[in-house]
């Protein structure tokens, strides 16, 4: 790159004429897009969960049909100890969900595998709230926990991301 | 000349642009710290009860489990006891491929500090609690190659007193047509034979006896807790905002090496918290030494534990069902649970060759070249993916491998007059 750059024949031509030359604005303009190209590479190395990840424990299932909150049974999610968590189910206009079938799973996009264990929902405590137990995560990272729920002909999947360390 | 200038100054600025990117950066974040924070052991939360066993937290328990730990007796010839394979002066494991008792395993001794935290015991996870796991070897035909009737008679020999104190009346166990000398359900045919032959409440009467024998010798195990490493003063020291004595703690190598493993390497992924294991299971590819029979790890170990006799939901654990999580949320999965394999603790790993469950890896560079080129599983699918690391980087990875020795490899006991009473059981039994 820097080779025909080198004292010479574009330099001379900079020289007499007084402006910077096409090949030299060209060459620019590639060393900066390297710059650019390699930084970038740099920033998906180090972070390759989106962005703009909502890590919000209230969420809105994918047709909109639920709003569901979870609170962990401790302050912080703990990583490698079984535990449980609560999730309150409502209607969109805030009415408690009652008497649902809820299935959870849960995911490490980055990795390809899922939950170490197979967490269910084992009570309904009422007003819309369920007991979910056997919630464990392995590792570091970017978790998706996925609940579907269903009541009468109205199944619906929400989905809350984690980013745990 | 003025765009030669200005060519050097882009060349300049490019240089310095990479240089601040890809030079091993001698801070480390907020972040980072947060994430070692959690690796120091420090951050080791203290030691739950465990609720299968009533008397794990006994210290009478404690000491009668220690006396058994080390006692030979307790072997189908007398020559066998828990530490013959569980070294205390090399991290509680024998440095051999495979254990050898009585006779030889299929897979390698693991060690033993620590493990009170795993929900999970054995490379494979076959049974959920120490005292579980310690019943195992002890009917095994090729480690102590015993029978339960054989440890009841031994213990009612020469142990009652301190047994009766804290599990109450032995049975009687004078008739020895009622009590056979050596009965079990064993691959022994005489001793299995023996066993069918018994009455069903006097075979529960010696399982009884078999199960506190296992209690006793988890709560003395229950005790063993890694020691401190150069890695952990490194990190603490960081922590408190004191980086004149981190520097002091580990060289620039081991520090390249710590910010890949938990960085580019991906070993965090599975070696986290403060005990560098997630004691979970996983498949990462290690090939099936020549030999060895079909191993399917995870996939059939939790087949056993759902099953086992002793495992926590069983009548001889004293947790309430709700308290099994674990087991009762375990994850069914056998495709992807064929070959996984407990990660153990990093901790004292260099002083631990060979490595992996049949101790495949003679060298922790093998190992690490395992890891940078991930191959295929022999069966199951490899977690893996390639980590394309260099010759330098690898060496790295090893030196901060290094610094996780603690000076004393010998796991401390988590209460001094414990620690105290193993070593002169040790020096009761000629064992350093």
């Amino acid at each position: 790159m820097i080779e025909p750059m080198e004292e010479g024949s574009v330099g001379s031509q900079v020289m007499v004429s007084g402006r910077r030359s096409p090949r030299w604005v060209l060459v620019s303009v590639v060393c900066i897009v390297l710059l650019v190209a390699a930084f970038g590479a740099m920033r998906m190395r180090m972070s390759y969960v989106p962005a703009d990840l909502d890590v919000t424990t209230i969420q809105t299932s994918a047709a909109g049909v639920y709003r569901v909150r979870y609170t962990p049974r401790s302050v912080s999610i703990p990583i490698n100890e079984i535990h449980t968590w609560t999730i309150h189910v409502e209607t969109d206009d805030g009415r408690p969900v009652e008497g649902a079938t809820i299935t959870v799973d849960g995911d490490m996009p980055q990795h390809g595998h899922g939950l170490p264990t197979s967490p269910q929902v084992t009570k309904e405590l009422g007003g819309g709230d369920y007991l979910v137990e056997g919630m464990k995560f392995h590792m570091p990272g970017w978790w998706v926990v996925d609940y579907t729920i269903s009541t009468a002909g109205q199944p619906d999947t929400v989905r809350f991301n984690l980013l745990l360390r | 000349m003025k765009h030669v200038l200005s060519l050097t100054a882009l060349a300049l600025i490019a240089v310095s642009v990479l240089a601040v990117l890809f030079w091993p950066r001698a801070v480390w974040s907020t972040e980072e710290i947060a994430t070692l924070r959690g690796l120091s052991l420090a951050s080791l939360s203290p030691l739950a009860p465990d609720p299968s066993n009533r008397y794990g937290d006994d210290a009478r328990a404690a000491a009668l489990g220690a006396r058994l730990f080390f006692d030979t007796r307790l072997s189908v010839d007398g020559t066998i006891a828990c530490a013959t394979c569980h070294i205390p002066a090399q991290q509680f494991q024998d440095g051999r491929p495979l254990g050898q008792g009585v006779g030889t395993t299929t897979r390698r001794t693991m060690p033993l500090a620590g493990t009170a935290y795993s929900p999970w015991l054995f490379w494979d996870g076959r049974k959920d609690s120490q005292w579980a796991q310690a019943l195992g070897p002890l009917e095994s035909a090729v480690e102590h190659g015993g029978t339960r009737t054989q440890y009841a008679h031994i213990i009612k020999q020469y142990y009652r007193p301190e047994y009766e104190a804290i599990f109450g009346p032995l049975p009687d166990l004078t008739d020895t047509t009622r009590f056979p000398a050596a009965a079990g359900p064993v691959a022994d045919p005489a001793a299995l034979a023996a066993w069918d032959g018994m009455a069903p409440e006097d075979r529960e009467a010696v399982t009884w006896v078999y199960v506190n024998i296992g209690k006793a010798i988890a709560a003395y195990e229950r005790q063993l807790m890694p020691r401190a490493s150069r890695f952990d003063a490194y990190i603490d020291a960081l922590v408190r905002g004191d980086p004149a004595t981190s520097l002091q703690m580990l060289s620039p190598d081991e520090v390249a090496g710590l910010r890949l493993f938990i960085g580019n390497g991906h070993c965090i992924d599975c070696h986290n918290g403060p005990l560098l294991t997630n004691n979970d299971f996983h498949n990462t590819g290690v090939p099936i030494a020549p030999g060895m029979p079909e191993d399917t790890g995870r996939a059939e170990g939790l087949v056993q534990v759902q099953a086992d006799a002793f495992n926590c939901l069983s009548q001889y654990s004293d947790a309430q069902p709700a308290e099994c999580s674990e087991l009762r949320f375990a994850k069914v999965d056998s495709h992807g649970q064929t070959r996984q394999f407990k990660p153990p603790s990093l901790r004292g790993v260099a002083a631990r060759a060979p490595y992996m469950h049949t101790g495949q890896f003679p060298t922790l560079h093998v190992v690490l070249e395992h890891y940078n080129q991930a191959p295929a599983a022999p069966a199951g699918d490899s977690e893996l993916r390639p980590l394309n690391l260099t010759e330098q980087e690898l060496a790295q990875l090893e030196a901060f491998l290094q610094s996780l020795n603690a000076a004393e490899q010998t796991p401390i006991a988590a209460c001094l007059g414990c620690h105290t009473r193993a070593k002169t059981i040790r020096a009761s039994h000629g064992e350093p």
